[in-house]
């Protein structure tokens, strides 16, 4: 987190979950120099408007992410693989967030 | 003084402590030192607005002139604000205006906790409410301090700045007037000293934390609550009640 080109404090990403049992969701990202402030920052700027109960924070460069010249190699051999969707099943009625 | 003129004057001091840091916390907008810290110290400053209405629309109850909240916070001159002189502070740098926050939000932090037992329900509901934002506001001020206290040079001389600057107007948050001492015959506030000794076991475990020295035995200001300002709440009501006065009643 010492690589900063300019001076802004290090890039941290903002994960909030928006109710018990609800997944954990990327929301954006926080500048902060310690995780407490990390925390307190993402709260005042997320979570103001009641959009959660349960705040993770992530410092960005520890996330490892494809770029996208590997889109192609990682993504595409899974477009003509529709038998891999279970599709073919009944949802039963009153079970949501599938 | 009757009980219901005690009640009122307490009103309105809570009021109008958290009307005025939250005027001066307003001050930031914009000219924070990073964007985050800007958002943070906005959102501090309209908790302490909303606080501040609370105690205001309670307060408006018991006017006997038939004052409404916005009456009370735009109609009032300086020597009818009964803040503690801390508040009223010129924000200063952000060293100054974090260590305001540290003494202002331990004592509030305090003062609600012990206010929730009050035999007085909606003060004990209006606390019960606030006293999750003061908690909060002291910590964010408390990890700045130590953030400040550990961080440069630059840093911990403006923070001792701050200390000296602002330690003569802490122990004016315990005086105790007739009016607050009445109601306090009657189980509505609490016992002064024991908040005190609170917010000071609070106060010390901070600097400790930032391997800060407390301040030694200095003057100490009084007022406030008896409506006598320093010279800078009457600049900061100019401000702050300028469109009223400019456009009376106005409503959006």
């Amino acid at each position: 987190m010492s690589e900063n080109k300019n001076d802004q404090l290090p890039l941290w990403e903002v994960f909030i979950q928006k109710s018990n049992g609800a997944p954990i969701k990327h929301a954006g990202s926080i500048h902060a120099s310690d995780k407490e402030m990390a925390l307190q920052n993402a709260r005042d700027i997320y979570t103001r408007r009641n959009e959660g109960r349960l705040l993770w924070l992530v410092p960005s460069n520890a996330i490892v992410a494809t770029v996208i010249e590997d889109e192609a190699d990682f993504f595409d051999p899974a477009d003509d693989k529709i038998y891999r969707h279970p599709s073919f099943y009944e949802v039963p009625d009153g079970v949501t967030n599938i | 003084m009757n009980n219901k003129e005690n009640l009122y004057q307490f009103l309105l001091r809570c009021s109008d402590d958290n009307l005025i840091a939250g005027q001066r916390m307003a001050e930031w907008c914009s000219n924070g030192p990073i964007l985050e810290e800007d958002l943070a110290m906005v959102n501090i400053s309209l908790d302490l607005l909303g606080q501040s209405e609370s105690f205001l629309d309670y307060a408006a109850t018991l006017d006997t002139m038939g004052k409404n909240a916005d009456d009370l916070a735009f109609g009032r001159s300086e020597r009818e604000y009964f803040n503690h002189l801390l508040v009223e502070q010129p924000n200063g740098d952000f060293a100054v205006s974090m260590v305001k926050l540290l003494f202002f939000s331990a004592y509030q932090k305090e003062l609600y906790t012990a206010l929730m037992s009050s035999k007085d329900e909606r003060i004990a509901a209006i606390c019960a409410k606030a006293v999750k934002e003061a908690r909060y506001h002291y910590r964010h001020a408390s990890d700045w301090f130590e953030r400040l206290a550990l961080g440069t040079d630059e840093s911990l001389r403006r923070l001792n700045d701050a200390i000296v600057e602002l330690w003569p107007f802490t122990e004016n948050f315990f005086e105790m007037d007739n009016a607050y001492q009445a109601l306090q015959a009657e189980n509505i506030v609490p016992e002064m000293a024991d908040i005190r000794k609170k917010w000071l076991s609070n106060i010390q475990e901070v600097f400790r934390n930032g391997e800060v020295d407390l301040p030694g035995d200095v003057h100490m200001y009084s007022g406030g609550i008896n409506g006598y300002h320093t010279e800078h709440l009457g600049h900061l009501l100019c401000e702050m009640q300028y469109l009223h006065h400019a456009h009376p009643g106005a409503q959006w």
